[in-house]
């Protein structure tokens, strides 16, 4: 009966649907993956989003210059610890690194330091390395470093002005004591990524 | 006599047909395929190859941050150096792609916008033709090679003209200071762009 041949028939459109098959809606397939992975690396560890982050919530706190030499300064010498690590120059004591950049960061903000502006820019530089070594060099199979590095790159570059941003409210009595409580929780964070480590 | 329903087969035979057409096959979704025509070819050229979108829109930052008067010698020098450049470039026509010199090539400049420096005005002009010739020659060669003609390469050197005038253009009206330091940032990325360019090139995975 034309009803009875109706059942199979509609299984198999069904079936048909999950065959899979490689669709390339891209020429460059390469570039495509290598843009979109730089760009969600660096936000898919918190390790790396506090840490950007808390470099411009104390950009903010410190303002000028330093809410522009850090941003300025902190790409260019994450990417040397990137160069490094691409290079297969062995940084020790990476993961630890990063734990505790997380650590004194936070604790710059909650204790509202205010060093004078070459050691703020020799210290993020500092733990930049760490940074830049660790997740610079992640490239996905396939994909292009130039593509992968601007994603990166631009990525890290607007942690850094969310930070500056969520600063901005350091102007405010309440903002101030907010932003001292993200340093707190930033290094608390470290503390737990340290701990991590070693535990 | 009894009256069949055929709706059910219909149906499934709408939806057998419907699932043909849903069935993931390879795609071409890019007009890329058939191609703009020569000259728009060379247009897009320069916004699909970013070490070339990179130093010409460095040097137009740079430019405008050395201030109205060195930009303008640049907008006209840049493009023309960068057409010569092809020019030369389409005499060897190869996969040519200098792949370290151009890094170093927009790296530099982003170093160079990244610590604001005020070049005199014949360095400025000085150094977009040496990167003008360089990112031709290496665009002249590549495109000569995938056939492309000499009014694509006048369209790749419009597409020149168009970037660094309007990136210029943007940064010479620049008053308010953070404004400034906005576009020293822009340099700092580009720079770090560089510096991890490098590294995957060592690495041969550039």
């Amino acid at each position: 009966m034309p009803g009875r041949a109706a059942g199979p028939l509609v299984l198999a459109a069904l079936a048909l649907l999950l065959v899979p098959a490689t669709v390339f809606a891209h020429q460059e397939t390469g570039s495509i993956t290598g843009i979109v992975s730089g760009l969600k690396h660096p936000v898919s560890g918190m390790d790396h989003v506090l840490a950007m982050i808390s470099v411009g919530l104390w950009g903010a706190q410190l303002g000028a210059p330093a809410v522009w030499v850090l941003p300025v300064a902190f790409p260019m010498v994450m990417a040397f610890g990137g160069m490094l690590g691409l290079m297969g120059i062995v940084v020790p004591g990476i993961e630890i690194g990063i734990a505790v950049s997380a650590i004194v960061l936070g604790a710059m903000i909650v204790t509202e330091s205010r060093p004078p502006l070459w050691i703020a820019a020799v210290l993020v530089g500092f733990f930049a390395i760490f940074h830049g070594h660790a997740h610079g060099t992640e490239l996905p199979a396939g994909s292009s470093g130039l593509l992968y590095s601007i994603g990166f790159v631009a990525a890290t570059g607007t942690l850094h002005g969310v930070g500056i941003g969520l600063g901005l409210v350091h102007r405010f009595r309440g903002g101030r004591l907010a932003v001292r409580a993200a340093g707190a929780a930033v290094s608390a964070a470290g503390v737990f990524f340290l701990a991590r480590i070693f535990v | 006599m009894r009256t069949i329903d055929r709706r059910p087969l219909a149906l499934a035979a709408c939806s057998f047909a419907a699932a043909l057409c849903l069935a993931p096959v390879e795609a071409h979704a890019h007009l890329v395929q058939t191609g703009f025509g020569t000259f728009y070819d060379g247009v897009v050229h320069l916004f699909l190859t970013p070490p070339d979108l990179l130093v010409a829109f460095g040097l137009g930052l740079l430019a405008g941050l050395c201030g109205a008067a060195a930009s303008r010698g640049v907008l006209f020098a840049l493009p023309a150096a960068w057409f010569a450049g092809e020019m030369a470039g389409s005499l060897f026509p190869a996969s040519l792609t200098l792949p370290w010199l151009t890094t170093v090539s927009f790296g530099a400049v982003g170093v160079l916008v990244a610590v604001n420096a005020n070049l005199p005005r014949a360095l400025l002009v000085a150094l977009a033709c040496g990167a003008g010739l360089l990112h031709g020659f290496v665009d002249g060669s590549t495109m000569a090679a995938a056939g492309t003609d000499r009014l694509g390469m006048i369209g790749a050197s419009v597409s020149v003209f168009l970037v660094i005038t309007l990136s210029s253009a943007l940064v010479v009206s620049l008053r308010a200071n953070w404004t400034r330091v906005a576009v020293r940032v822009a340099g700092s990325w580009i720079a770090a762009i560089g510096l991890l360019m490098l590294g995957w090139l060592v690495r041969g995975q550039g």
